[in-house]
């Protein structure tokens, strides 16, 4: 995909997109078709901003763009993190590489984070400009910059610090630093951003040092990637979202975060923004399945070891989200000197639906441990205790209303799929005691008997047989994509006659262009119409692969891929009129359902031919 | 009035004990400063990384290092004590001031010629020398940075002055 350049950002801001990730694990960054870095938290994923443009025009960037009008081409740099843009202009071609270095031996001396941007010369000679403008604390702040001769220039606020390191000019101009630069063909010219936090910063060298971290972090991102068991027809998708998978884990705790942003509108100018910037359990099961499916046994592991312990704090009972450390408390707050995006007010931090009860979060974890432990991971004693409590829970809850898995705010409903994964989580916890990892001792029996209570209820009010199809709440007649998870969960078939009229009632309801939104209008009670769930697109893809209809399967999962942009990324959902990404970006559970889908067809495929060998 | 005690071997055994106990207090107290975000200048890390580019190692190292050398530091002060024969929480206060204030002018600006990986603005970085350079009174770790430092040299005096004045009051 090709783009002009836009240097009049001031009035547009660029669609959700046209940014692509990098990240070393521990934070990221969004970085535009055009060369700027528009989001940036430091230290980690939730911390607050230092570069916040995606959110107000003043919220602070790094951008370096050529001075003269321009197309930019990007990839990344197979099988990594690392960003190459090319920018082309009348006369001449450079690219930028930009990453977050990723360097064995965490035991060395380095600064906490580093953004470091490579500009090279390919033809011609480029002119280029730079602009560096760090507004911390969601732009609350502008430090100015101090000039500290060969070692740069330095932003210090509270007892935090950027560095600048650069082998070009640059000169002040109120809190920004700017600076003009040409590069000849085979020239680099070298960008670093170090941040320290708490104790003397680290300032790390530019020139072939730079070259190093650079080649290290592509070796490194590629080692990686290389382990990936997919080889199916999307390789390349599969692995980049692979790769935003593993950029989304907080490498020293073992979470996923759900997206690196807060507040990009679910509909533009709605109110339906919200911070992503956490870790929600309801997503556990399918991402421990995509992980698995991936061969990320380490990653799989380290995100089980989080959930079960970060969640020791409200044992036995969970929350629908906690933070990296597994922190709950996630009060909500408005940022109203943020714009927002596209003027998407109001921008907010923390999420009010962390107090919510969401009854499936029990069988999402517990279906999580069930599949680690299925593929021989080995869950200690303290862990089965845990999850053995969290059957008790579900024993004493599911007959309860809840919020759902879309966190509807309002009165709380018996939703349909609630009742689903409650039933998982006593299928699962009951599979997991015959595997001989937990101890049920006199609860199987309850269990067995809780389990079968659930499937009767879900088939006597979850199903509406006048409209054929399993409703989202009980006693329903709305339908609801999240229902499409009961075959991949287990409690019904996918070639089920109930589970395929209800298939059929989805796509028609809830359908546009092959995409589908995740329930009717007006079931969230909030004004507006959102755009189109990209996960629930895949779930129903990974439904027609698990039926054995794996044409069409492939040809729709083709399909859904042409909404990814340019570099393969999605958002959280899509709007089913333009097309355009919208919500969070990019959108972990969006990921690990195309990895999910990718997963199911090749396994359907595989199914398929070992019959027609037979 | 000031108090004029002679240094008796019992004291002497005694220092031993303050001493560790000075140092673990001035030692919280510039921890403490970093962990409020007063400061980013961590003593203990700047030491430890003289000798070892292993991030855990020197900071372990720099901070068993550090205490020890508090732990010295504290004959000295009595040495001052015993020759003034005053020993008093104020005096050891006064004495623990000037000693930061010689650290903060003389001794801490020396490290980017003496440290082993620290850069310099004269010289910039190397592949070893990276570590930002700690500048005049440590201000480039903040500008609370000689605040801190001062207020944890002048608790260290002032234990060691203390516990011979409380000993004193104690026995008598």
């Amino acid at each position: 995909m090709q783009r002009h350049g836009t240097l009049h950002r001031e009035t547009t801001a660029p669609a959700i997109a046209d940014y692509a990730l990098i990240g070393d694990c521990r934070t990221s960054a969004l970085v535009s078709c055009d060369g700027s870095i528009d989001w940036l938290c430091l230290p980690n994923f939730s911390s607050t901003s230092v570069f916040a443009r995606l959110l107000d025009p003043h919220g602070g960037n790094f951008s370096l763009h050529p001075t003269q009008p321009f197309k930019s081409t990007r990839r990344y740099v197979d099988g990594s993190a690392v960003l190459e843009t090319a920018f082309e202009t009348e006369g001449s071609t450079a690219r930028i590489f930009d990453c977050l270095p990723v360097v064995e031996g965490i035991r060395q001396i380095r600064p906490l984070r580093e953004i470091l941007r490579i500009v090279e010369g390919v033809r011609g000679t480029a002119a280029f400009r730079a602009s560096i403008d760090p507004r911390p604390d969601y732009a609350k702040l502008a430090p100015s910059p101090k000039f500290r001769r060969r070692l740069g220039w330095s932003y210090a606020w509270r007892n935090e610090i950027l560095n600048v390191q650069t082998d070009i000019e640059l000169a002040q101009e109120h809190s920004t630093l700017c600076g003009t630069f040409s590069v000849a063909p085979g020239q680099r010219r070298y960008f670093s951003l170090s941040y320290c936090q708490s104790e003397p910063a680290v300032i790390p060298p530019l020139g072939g040092m730079a070259d190093e971290r650079l080649e290290s972090t592509v070796a490194w991102w590629q080692g990686w990637s290389s382990q990936i068991k997919y080889d199916g027809p999307h390789r390349d998708a599969v692995v980049r979202s692979a790769v935003t998978l593993k950029l989304l884990c907080f490498a020293p705790s073992g979470a996923v975060v759900a997206a690196p942003t807060t507040s990009l509108p679910e509909a533009i100018g709605s109110g339906r923004n919200w911070d992503y910037r956490y870790c929600w359990l309801r997503d556990a099961g399918l991402t421990m399945q995509a992980m698995i499916g991936l061969g990320m046994k380490e990653d799989a592991g380290a995100f089980l070891d989080w959930m079960l312990h970060a969640t020791r704090l409200t044992w036995p009972k969970l929350r629908i989200m906690y933070d990296i450390y597994g922190r709950s408390g996630l009060e909500e707050q408005e940022l109203p000197h943020l714009a927002g995006y596209r003027s998407s007010r109001p921008v907010r931090i923390g999420n009010g639906a962390h107090t919510q009860q969401q009854l499936d979060v029990y069988g999402e974890v517990i279906l999580a441990a069930y599949t680690y432990a299925a593929d021989g991971g080995v869950i200690d004693k303290a862990g089965a205790r845990m999850l053995a409590g969290l059957g008790e829970v579900v024993l004493h809850t599911w007959r309860e209303p809840d919020s759902g898995i879309w966190e509807v705010r309002g009165p709380q409903r018996h939703f349909t799929f609630s009742k689903i994964m409650c039933w998982t989580a006593f299928d699962r916890l009951i599979a997991l005691e015959n595997m001989g990892v937990v101890k049920l001792r006199d609860k199987l029996a309850v269990y067995e008997a809780e389990r079968a209570a659930i499937a009767k209820l879900i088939e006597s009010r979850g199903f509406n047989s006048e409209i054929q199809a399993y409703t989202g709440e009980l006693d329903g007649v709305q339908v609801d994509a999240s229902v499409l998870l009961m075959s991949s969960v287990g409690y019904k078939a996918a070639d089920d006659p109930r589970v395929r009229s209800t298939y059929a009632l989805i796509c028609q309801r809830l359908g546009q262009d092959g995409l589908l939104r995740r329930y009717e209008s007006g079931v969230d009670g909030l004004s507006g119409d959102e755009g189109a769930f990209g996960i629930c697109s895949f779930w129903a893809l990974e439904q027609l692969a698990q039926r054995g209809e794996v044409a069409r399967a492939e040809r729709q999962f083709g399909h859904l891929l042409s909404f990814g942009n340019d570099v393969g990324l999605f958002a959280e959902e899509i709007d089913s009129r333009s097309g355009e990404a919208l919500g969070n970006f990019p959108q972990a559970f969006t990921h690990v359902g195309l990895v999910n889908v990718a997963l199911a067809i090749e396994k359907a495929q595989r199914c398929h031919d070992d019959k027609r060998l037979q | 009035m000031t108090p004029y005690i002679a240094m008796t071997p019992y004291m002497m055994e005694s220092l031993v004990l303050w001493g560790l106990v000075a140092t673990t207090a001035m030692t919280a107290i510039l921890q403490l400063s970093q962990g409020l975000g007063l400061s980013r200048m961590s003593l203990t890390f700047l030491l430890g990384s003289a000798f070892s580019g292993n991030r855990s190692l020197a900071t372990v190292l720099g901070f068993v290092l550090y205490i020890i050398g508090g732990w010295l530091f504290a004959f000295l002060y009595f040495l001052f004590f015993t020759s003034i024969g005053i020993y008093t929480w104020w005096l050891g206060s006064i004495l623990g001031l000037i000693h930061g204030l010689f650290l903060l002018v003389c001794v801490i600006p020396l490290l980017p010629f003496v440290h082993p990986r620290m850069a310099s603005e004269h010289h910039g970085v190397t592949d070893v020398r990276q570590l930002e350079p700690p500048g005049f009174l440590a201000m480039n770790y903040g500008y609370q940075t000689p605040f801190a430092t001062l207020v944890a040299q002048a608790v260290y005096g002032g234990v060691l002055g203390a516990c011979v004045q409380i000993q004193h009051a104690m026995t008598s």
